[in-house]
């Protein structure tokens, strides 16, 4: 049996407050350089939500425009506002941070949530006219909610992460646990956060797809962090969590770890267990991160630029049972960095790319295009980390030309035509391949492309037990039913053409016959 | 004089450069001894 | 730099002294590279680590500069770091390497 690619879905959430208190480069700065700088200078290189709904990468990102119509577009990016300004899009949507507050509110089981009361009461109706959300969801948010005094009090005594929006104390996350450092205000806000980001994600797919929700059996997350207490650090389960709130009455799940390569890993895991049989519908699912937010912030602020790592993001992605027209994932076709690769990049993009394509008779350059890291370069660049994408294709190209499969002068054609320039938040796992798999969805339905592989790399020394790297790589294709019912109607043109082409001849065979004749 | 030989060598490599381990590889080639791999990533 | 590899950075340098150290760089651009290579040398110029004020002075080099790969095996060279060569700006690496290794190298 074959798994295919039913549907994605794609949000953001602009999180401005977030990234000065929970954006671990600005909490470090705050321990160690708290009257330096950088946090004087950053509250005025905050974007405002007008400015996040017209940057570009974000109206790629929720579907509004194609990553080919951003590379036509100059860069750097954040000073040209893109004619699209919308929040909703084909793929999902951006939220605005006051209505992710009160969703988060909704995701939360633990009555640890405090919002203020008249906060609450100017956004209700906001969150409750955004189309994904319905009664189950927002039925969740109490009617009753906390004094502005009590919420002030909840951070200064008890711990409490407070909620800020627009610089104003709204609510707070209250520890769930007075010792387990795990089950932290810190942490918990943290993981709500990725919950209810993961939450939007799973909805918006789901719509996308056009499936109902109770076909889905089985969820994997594979975001970044960890849910568990002292007895259990990352014991999860975030996707049954978010499921839950999702509404997915039916479905079950488990959490896929693997740095920035888990979500290449969960599709590969999902994309199994509908081949297989064992489940017929399987959503992976990632949210958002709020410690990578203002991650280079000091590179922007120095070199006067926004603060563009501003929003949380979330995918999801729905594989199902073969249907006869959706792309295809293609199981004989998986690249693996295993322990033994090493971590030369040569090796590293040979196991991914060139070792798969090469045990299936392709080169390098049957693939029309590939999604590596996504990551957007009017982040990264300025923060001297590159273009990362560009980089990856620069390696890809290289291997090809290592290889013999490319000329060494078609180095810079190749990551042009086999390429995508990068439009992801810097948010880890969410960048990673993932982004374009909507895109590369509607693009091979649409014949114009046959072949694109996602490619998922992790950087898994960052968690010392290991000084390994890893990724993996899969290949989606057109739907080989598809394919057939093509070839079949070419074949049918064909012959048509090969019986006029006879019958043609037979009319000159014969004129010429009758010629003669008449000599 | 050679740069590497003999000495102790700290490796700071990149995630989207050259990693730790390969950098490694290469200074142990030129008989140093590698006091310290780590590779650094920025996304 | 990363706040722990400073740390490690400065306890190395003070236990083999920074005279018989050398770090090695794999950075992805020149600005990263000379980043670093300055950190190593007069200090981390954003202010946030160990080594913020501390001028150690030491040798640095990319892993692609021709005074430390003339010392590699071409074999392990070629099998582990040569592809990158067609990927990073080699040329602007080294100039940024080599302008921070005249201001502050002391070794």
């Amino acid at each position: 049996m074959k798994s295919v690619i039913k549907g994605a879905g794609y949000i953001l959430v602009h999180t401005p407050d977030m990234v000065l208190h929970n954006g671990t480069t600005q909490t470090t700065e705050m321990i160690v350089n708290p009257d330096g700088q950088y946090l004087k200078d950053l509250p005025s290189h905050i974007r405002t939500w007008e400015q996040v709904l017209e940057y570009w990468p974000n109206q790629v990102y929720i579907g509004n425009k194609h990553p080919d119509e951003l590379a036509a577009v100059p860069q750097p990016w954040y000073n040209k506002p893109c004619d699209v300004k919308e929040r909703y899009g084909h793929f999902g949507q951006m939220m605005p941070q006051q209505e992710f507050l009160l969703l988060m509110q909704a995701c939360d089981v633990f009555d640890l949530v405090k919002l203020e009361q008249g906060f609450v009461d100017a956004n209700r109706p906001a969150l409750a006219a955004n189309p994904i959300i319905d009664e189950g969801i927002l039925g969740r948010i109490p009617e009753k909610q906390t004094s502005a005094e009590e919420i002030a009090r909840l951070v200064a005594e008890e711990h409490s992460e407070g909620l800020y929006h627009l610089g104003q104390l709204v609510g707070c996350v209250n520890r769930a646990h007075d010792i387990d450092v795990n089950l932290s205000a810190h942490v918990m806000h943290e993981n709500l956060v990725s919950k209810a980001s993961s939450v939007m994600a799973l909805l918006s797919a789901i719509k996308n797809a056009g499936i109902d929700k109770n076909e889905v059996e089985y969820v994997v997350d594979c975001a970044e962090e960890a849910c568990g207490d002292m007895n259990q650090r990352g014991g999860g389960n975030f996707a049954k969590s978010a499921a839950e709130i999702a509404g997915l009455m039916h479905a079950t799940g488990s959490d896929a770890r693997g740095f920035c390569a888990a979500p290449a890993h969960a599709m590969i895991e999902a994309a199994a267990l509908v081949a297989s049989g064992a489940y017929k519908t399987v959503v992976v699912t990632a949210g958002g991160c709020t410690a990578k937010l203002g991650m280079n912030g000091k590179d922007h602020v120095k070199k006067g630029i926004p603060i563009l790592e501003d929003m949380v993001g979330g995918f999801a992605v729905v594989v199902t049972q073969d249907d006869g027209v959706s792309p295809e994932i293609n199981l004989n076709m998986l690249g693996r960095h295993s322990v033994g690769t090493g971590s030369a990049p040569q090796n590293v993009i040979g196991s991914l790319v060139a070792e798969p394509l090469e045990r299936n008779g392709l080169k390098i350059t049957d693939i029309d295009k590939y999604s590596p890291e996504m990551q957007n370069p009017d982040i990264t660049k300025p923060a001297g980390a590159g273009d990362v994408p560009l980089s990856n294709y620069k390696m890809i190209a290289a291997l090809a030309v290592k290889r013999g499969e490319l000329e060494r002068k078609q180095l810079a054609s190749f990551t042009v035509q086999h390429g995508l320039t990068g439009w992801a938040p810097t948010q880890g796992h969410i960048p990673s391949g993932v982004p374009y798999i909507g895109f590369a969805r509607e693009d091979i339905m649409a014949g114009k492309l046959h072949r694109v592989m996602i490619i998922g790399k992790g950087s898994l020394f960052l968690g010392r037990m290991t000084n390994l790297f890893d990724g993996v790589s899969f290949v989606i294709q057109t739907n080989s039913g598809a394919e057939e019912e093509k070839k079949t109607e070419e074949a049918a043109v064909s012959e048509q053409q090969v019986r006029g082409m006879i019958a043609e001849a037979m009319r000159d065979f014969a004129a010429a016959l009758l010629a003669k004749a008449e000599e | 004089m050679s740069i590497l030989a003999d000495k102790k060598v700290i490796i700071i490599g990149d995630r989207d450069g050259i990693p730790g381990m390969a950098i490694q590889a290469c200074a142990e080639s030129a008989g140093a001894t590698v006091v310290f791999s780590s590779t650094e990533c920025f996304v | 730099m990363d706040l722990e590899n400073q740390k490690r950075v400065k306890e190395f340098a003070e236990q083999y002294g920074p005279e018989n150290v050398v770090v090695l760089l794999g950075a992805a651009e020149g600005e990263a590279s000379g980043l670093a290579a300055e950190t190593v040398t007069n200090g981390d110029p954003t202010y946030a680590g160990p080594l913020t004020g501390v001028s150690l002075g030491l040798r640095v080099y990319h892993v692609c500069e021709p005074e430390v790969k003339e010392e590699f095996d071409p074999d392990v060279y070629d099998e582990q770091v040569s592809m990158m060569e067609m990927v990073l700006d080699v040329d602007d690496i080294i100039n940024e390497m080599t302008s921070i290794r005249e201001q502050y190298c002391k070794y």
